[in-house]
C-alpha cells in the first residue's frame, strides 16, 4: 500500500526538483541512457519490456541478474526518492545503504554531473511500470556479502564529479566527459586488476572480456586509433564502420543500442578527446620465424585472400584491412582468433544495413595453421605484432567451445 | 484444425526477388507485410561460405540449393496423348528454394528485353502479315510497353548494381554497348566486367565478321557497389561458382546482397520460413482474396489473413496455387479457353564447342563468372529480317563461359573415349584451349496452343494436392531458329581460329532430363484481353483484384533473353502501380 502510493512517478519527484512537465529533462535524459548504454544490462533481449532488468550481467566473479529499473514501485525504482536514485548512481549505494556491485558502471557515472543524473531519472519515470521481480545477487560467498564491496570501494573508486581540464578545449572536455562518465569506455577497454578493478595507470589499452579482446583505444600509431582520423572514428562509431575497419562482437552491441545513436557532435568530441592521448610508448614485438611467415602466407591465399585481397586492403564496406590495421595488431590476439576461428558478424546498421560477415574457419584450419595464418597477418604489409603460438590458439579454441553466444 | 492469426495488410507468398521487392515497396508504403516462404532461411554469413561455397559435387551435382523433388515434384509429357510421369531429379530446370529463391543460384545475366518483344503479335503480323506466324502459336502483346518498363529496368538495374556498357542513352547509340537495346535513361551503374581471353577473341573475330559485339550486362560486378538501400555489394573474384551457387563474396547481386538485409530491419516486416501455402482463400463472392492458407514444419496449419495478397513464388507454384485456388478459368486446350496454365514457354538453348590448337591458345576458362562474356544480339527478336527463314525470333549469341568447373567443364573432341586414360590425355590436351559455352545461342521460346500447364490427375504431393503437369514439346519454328542460330555461332568460333567446330543445336523431342536453364515461363500471363491472360497489365488478377501475380509466369512469351531483369522490372512496376493507384482505391486497377 505504501509502495503503491509513493510509487506514483509524481509523487515522488516534485520534492526533488524533477518536473515531469519538462520535456527538455526528460528528453535529455533519454539522450543520457543512450549514452549510458542502459539498456543493454537493464533491458532483456527480446523481451518487449524496455528496463525491466533480468539480463545477466557476465563478470569475471560470477554472473549478476540487471534489476529492473522501471517505476514500478514493488520491484522497479518507483518507491525511491530521487536522493537514493543519485546516490546508486555517483555513490554505489542503493537503497538502504547496501552496497552495488562494480558491475554497474558507477565507478564512471560518478563523474555525472547532478542534473545529468536527475535527467535520467526524469525520463525513467516515463517508461511504463513493469513489474518484473529480479533477484539481481547471484554471486557465491564471500562476495554475495555486499557489504564487503565497501572494502573495494575504499580500495579502487574515487568518486567524484568530472572535473574540466584547463587549457582543454570545450570539445576535448566533453569528450572526457563521456568517455570516463556516462559512455564507461573503460568498463571494457581498460585493463583490470585481479579483483576486477580498472588498472588507472593503463586506461584503455585493451581488456580481454567474454571471448573478445576490447581493442587499446589510445591513439598509439600501431595499436591504438593513430591511423584513424577523427571522422574514421565518428563513421566507426555512428556506422559500424569506416574505410578500413568494421565493428563486430560486444561492440556490435554497443553500437546498435549507443553510439551509432549518438549525436555527431558528441561522437567527434569522443575522438578529439580519445586522440589526444598516445598511452605508453609499445614495446617492439618479437619478430616471427620465416617457416611460421610462409605458412601463413600459404593459408593467407588460399583462405583469406578471396575478400582480405592479396595486398591485405580488404574492400571498403564489405571486408576490413587487415594492413595497417590496430585490430590485428592488439597485443593480445584473442579478437583476432576469435573471428578466424568461429567468424565474427559486422554491425548491421541504418547507415550500413549490409552487415557482411567472416565465416569461421576453425573446422577446416588445426591449431599450427591458424598460429601461422595470424601471425602472417600480424606481420605483413608494414604490421609489426607478436608471434601467436599454437598453444595459445588451442587455448582460445578450448575457450571459445565453451561459450555459447 | 486451421488455427487463425491477426491480420496483416498484405500477405507475400514467396521471398525470392519478386517477393523481397515487393516487400520492400510495401513497406515503405506503410503496410504491415509478412512474407511466407517455403524453404529455409540463407544467408550470405551463414549459408555461402567461402571455405565451402566452390563444392562442385555438393551444389552441381547433388542440388544443394534446390527444391527436393520428394517435397514437390511436376508431371511432364510432350504431347496431350501421352501419360505424364513424374520427375525425380531436376534436369531441365532447376527449382529455387528458400530465402532469395532461384534469385540465389542465378547466374546474374541481366537483360532487358527488347521494345518489340512486348507488342510481339502486333509488330511481326504487321511487318510480315498474320498468315507468317503458325496457326498454332498463342503469341501475344503485353499490355505493357518497353517505355513504361524502362524506369522500373533502372530500378532493379541500380538495386543490382548491374556492371555492363549502355547501347542507347536515349535514343543516342552508344559504341561497345548494344545498339539493338531500347533507349535507357542513364549508363549501368558499374562499367562492364574484365573479359578472359576467349571472350576477347569472339569479340574480335565477331567485330571482323561486321557484327557488334558489347559485354553482357551482369550481376557479377565488375566493383565495389553501394545501392541506393545502402547495400553495398563486393567486386567479383572470378571464381566461376555463379550458377547452381551462392556467392560466397557478396559479389553477385541477389535478393541476399541487396534488398534482405533492409527489410530485415523493419519493425512492420516479418518472414516465415519452412512455411509452404497450402491456398489463397477467397470469401464467398470468390471475387476477393481474405488471405492465404498455409503448413509449417510442424505440420501445423495456419490461416493468415490479409487485405493484399501478392503471389511470388517460382513460376509453376504461381500457376498450381491459382488452380488449387480455383482462381480464375483452367487452360483447356481443346478450345483455346480459359487462362490459367496457357502460354507455358521455356528457352531454346544450343551451342557449339570449338577446339582450338593448344600449343597456341589458352584460354583459362576457370577465371570466369555466371554472367562475364562478349554477345552480339544482331539475331535477336526481331533485329533482323525473318521474312525468308522460315521461323520467328532468335536470341543472343555470345562467348559466355561461365565455368572451368572440373566436374562438369571438361568437353572432348568426338571420337574419344568416354573414360581411362585416353580420356585424361584428351581432356589434358583440351581443357585450355576449348570454348565449351553451354549457352552459347539463347534462343527464344514462343508460346503455342499445345504447351501448357494443367493439374495433374494421378500424383499428388504430401498434402494431397495434384502436382502441377507440364504438356511441352518443341516446335518446327524453334528447332529451325536454334539451327540458323547455332550456325551464325559456329562461324564466329571458326574466324576465332578453331582447329575442329562440333555443333549442338537444339534437338526435338522437349528432354526434361536436359539442362536448358531456369527459365521456365507463362501460365498466368499479364495482358490486355480477361479471356486471354490471367492478370492485367499491373500482374493484377483480373478475376480478384487484391491478388497480384509476379515473376516470369505473367510472360506471354519468351524472348531470346534470360528473363530475370524483366520479372526484376515487372515487380518494380506492378509495385508502384499498387503504391501509386491500388491502396488509394483498393479494386480492379484496369476495367475490361
Amino acid at each position: 500500500m505504501l509502495g503503491a502510493v509513493l510509487g506514483t512517478p509524481a509523487a515522488a519527484v516534485f520534492a526533488a526538483g524533477i518536473d515531469s512537465q519538462n520535456f527538455n529533462q526528460i528528453e535529455r535524459g533519454r539522450y543520457l541512457t543512450i549514452v549510458g548504454d542502459c539498456a543493454a544490462c537493464h533491458t532483456l533481449p527480446g523481451s518487449g519490456h524496455a528496463f525491466a532488468g533480468g539480463r545477466s550481467i557476465e563478470t569475471p566473479f560470477g554472473n549478476l541478474l540487471a534489476p529492473n529499473v522501471t517505476p514500478d514501485p514493488q520491484t522497479g525504482i518507483g518507491a525511491w526518492t530521487d536522493e537514493e536514485f543519485v546516490d546508486a548512481l555517483t555513490k554505489g549505494i542503493g537503497r538502504d545503504g547496501t552496497h552495488l556491485y562494480p558491475a554497474m558502471p558507477y565507478t564512471y557515472y560518478t563523474k555525472l554531473t547532478r542534473d545529468d543524473v536527475l535527467a535520467i531519472r526524469a525520463y525513467l519515470n516515463t517508461i511504463p511500470a513493469v513489474h518484473h521481480d529480479v533477484k539481481a545477487d547471484q554471486l557465491p560467498f564471500p562476495l554475495s556479502i555486499r557489504t564487503s564491496m565497501s572494502i573495494w570501494n575504499a580500495l579502487f573508486f574515487t568518486p567524484g564529479p568530472f572535473v574540466a581540464a584547463a587549457g582543454k578545449s570545450a570539445q576535448w572536455n566533453r569528450g572526457a566527459y563521456l568517455v570516463q562518465g556516462p559512455g564507461h569506455c573503460g568498463m571494457c577497454h581498460s585493463p583490470k586488476n585481479f579483483l576486477g578493478a580498472d588498472k588507472t595507470d593503463e586506461a584503455l589499452q585493451g581488456y580481454v572480456l567474454q571471448g573478445w579482446f576490447a581493442p587499446n583505444i589510445t591513439n598509439d600509431p600501431r595499436v591504438g586509433l593513430g591511423a584513424w582520423s577523427d571522422n574514421d572514428i565518428v563513421a566507426y562509431l555512428k556506422t559500424g564502420h569506416n574505410k578500413t575497419g568494421a565493428a563486430t562482437g560486444l561492440m556490435s552491441e554497443t553500437l546498435s543500442l549507443s553510439t551509432s545513436r549518438m549525436s555527431d557532435e558528441d561522437l567527434k568530441a569522443i575522438a578529439i578527446y580519445l586522440k589526444d592521448d598516445s598511452g605508453p610508448v609499445q614495446a617492439a614485438p618479437p619478430a616471427p620465424d620465416d617457416m611460421t611467415m610462409k605458412v601463413g602466407a600459404q593459408v593467407y591465399a588460399d583462405e583469406c585472400a578471396g575478400c582480405h585481397t592479396a595486398s591485405g586492403k580488404g574492400l571498403t564496406g564489405l571486408f576490413p584491412s587487415l594492413s595497417g590495421s590496430s585490430a590485428v595488431q592488439q597485443n593480445d590476439p584473442t579478437s583476432l582468433l576469435h573471428a578466424v576461428l568461429r567468424g565474427a558478424r559486422s554491425t548491421a546498421t541504418d547507415a550500413a544495413p549490409t552487415a557482411p560477415a567472416m565465416p569461421a574457419f576453425g573446422w577446416i584450419l588445426n591449431d599450427d595453421q591458424v598460429a601461422a595464418v595470424v601471425t602472417y597477418i600480424r606481420n605483413s604489409w608494414g604490421n609489426k605484432a607478436g608471434p601467436v603460438s599454437a598453444g595459445a590458439v588451442g587455448k582460445t579454441r578450448s575457450a571459445l567451445v565453451e561459450r555459447s553466444d | 484444425m486451421v488455427q487463425k492469426l491477426p491480420r496483416k495488410d498484405a500477405a507475400i507468398i514467396g521471398l525470392g526477388w519478386t517477393g523481397s521487392i515487393l516487400a520492400h515497396e510495401l513497406l515503405g508504403a506503410g503496410l504491415d507485410v509478412v512474407a511466407i516462404e517455403r524453404g529455409p532461411w540463407r544467408d550470405t554469413a551463414t549459408d555461402f561460405l567461402i571455405s565451402y561455397a566452390q563444392d562442385e559435387l555438393r551444389y552441381r551435382l547433388h542440388h544443394e540449393l534446390f527444391l527436393r523433388p520428394s517435397q514437390v515434384s511436376v508431371t511432364f509429357r510432350n504431347k496431350a496423348d501421352q501419360t505424364a510421369l513424374p520427375v525425380r531429379t531436376w534436369g531441365a530446370f532447376m527449382l529455387g528454394n528458400g530465402a532469395g529463391g532461384a534469385g540465389v543460384h542465378w547466374n546474374a545475366e541481366t537483360w532487358r528485353f527488347l521494345p518489340t518483344d512486348f507488342t510481339l503479335r502486333s509488330h511481326l503480323t504487321q511487318r510480315y502479315g498474320a498468315k507468317a506466324l503458325p496457326d498454332d502459336m498463342t503469341i501475344q502483346d503485353w499490355g505493357v510497353t518497353y517505355d513504361e518498363l524502362e524506369p522500373h529496368y533502372d530500378d532493379f538495374e541500380y538495386l543490382c548494381g548491374t556492371s555492363g556498357r549502355a547501347g542507347n542513352i536515349k535514343g543516342a547509340v552508344q559504341d561497345g554497348g548494344n545498339p539493338f537495346e531500347g533507349p535507357r535513361s542513364r549508363p549501368y551503374p558499374t562499367p562492364p566486367m574484365k573479359q578472359g581471353y576467349g571472350h576477347t577473341l569472339f569479340a574480335e573475330a565477331a567485330r571482323q565478321l561486321g557484327y557488334k559485339p558489347f559485354p553482357q550486362p551482369s550481376g557479377n560486378l565488375s566493383e565495389s557497389y553501394t545501392n541506393p538501400l545502402g547495400v553495398t555489394l563486393g567486386q567479383c573474384t572470378y571464381c566461376g561458382f555463379c550458377e547452381w551457387f551462392g556467392c560466397a563474396n557478396y559479389s553477385k547481386a541477389t535478393p541476399q546482397t541487396t534488398i534482405l538485409p533492409v527489410i530485415l530491419r523493419k519493425s512492420n516486416f516479418e518472414a516465415r520460413t519452412e512455411c509452404e501455402v497450402t491456398r489463397i482463400n477467397l470469401d464467398r463472392s470468390g471475387k476477393w482474396a481474405t488471405g492465404v492458407t498455409y503448413v509449417d514444419a510442424s505440420g501445423t496449419e495456419w490461416e493468415q489473413p490479409a487485405d493484399l495478397v501478392i503471389l511470388c513464388a517460382f513460376q509453376l507454384f504461381n500457376v498450381q496455387l491459382l488452380l488449387l485456388s480455383g482462381i480464375g478459368k483452367p487452360y483447356d486446350p481443346q478450345t483455346g479457353e480459359g487462362q490459367i496454365g496457357r502460354n507455358f514457354t521455356h528457352q531454346t538453348m544450343s551451342t557449339a564447342l570449338g577446339f582450338f590448337d593448344k600449343d597456341k591458345y589458352n584460354f583459362n576458362p576457370f577465371i570466369s563468372a555466371g554472367a562475364i562474356g562478349m554477345c552480339i544480339d544482331e539475331f535477336n527478336g526481331d533485329n533482323f529480317d525473318h521474312s525468308s527463314l522460315g521461323f520467328v525470333g532468335g536470341g543472343y549469341i555470345g562467348q559466355i563461359q561461365t565455368n572451368g568447373r572440373p566436374i562438369e567443364t571438361t568437353a572432348v573432341p568426338p571420337g574419344t573415349p568416354a573414360w581411362g586414360s585416353k580420356w585424361k590425355q584428351a581432356l589434358r590436351d583440351n581443357y585450355l584451349s576449348t570454348i565449351n559455352c553451354g549457352a552459347a545461342c539463347h534462343g527464344s521460346f514462343y508460346s503455342y496452343r499445345d504447351v501448357y500447364l494443367d493439374l495433374d490427375p494421378t500424383y499428388k504431393d504430401r498434402f494431397g494436392r495434384p502436382l502441377m503437369r507440364m504438356t511441352i514439346d518443341f516446335h518446327d519454328n524453334e528447332l529451325q531458329m536454334s539451327a540458323w542460330l547455332t550456325d551464325k555461332y559456329a562461324e564466329i568460333l571458326q574466324k576465332m581460329g578453331a582447329r575442329q567446330v562440333v555443333k549442338q543445336p537444339r534437338k526435338g523431342p522437349y528432354d526434361v532430363t536436359q539442362y536448358q536453364t531456369s527459365h521456365l515461363c507463362g501460365g498466368a500471363i499479364m495482358g490486355s484481353d480477361p479471356g486471354s491472360s490471367a492478370v492485367n497489365r499491373y500482374l493484377q488478377s483480373w478475376d480478384v483484384p487484391n491478388l497480384f501475380v509476379q515473376g516470369a509466369s505473367t510472360f506471354p512469351q519468351n524472348a531470346g533473353y534470360n528473363p530475370t531483369g524483366t520479372v526484376g522490372a515487372l515487380a518494380f512496376w506492378s509495385a508502384a502501380a499498387i503504391r501509386s493507384q491500388y491502396l488509394k482505391n483498393p479494386g480492379p486497377l484496369v476495367h475490361a
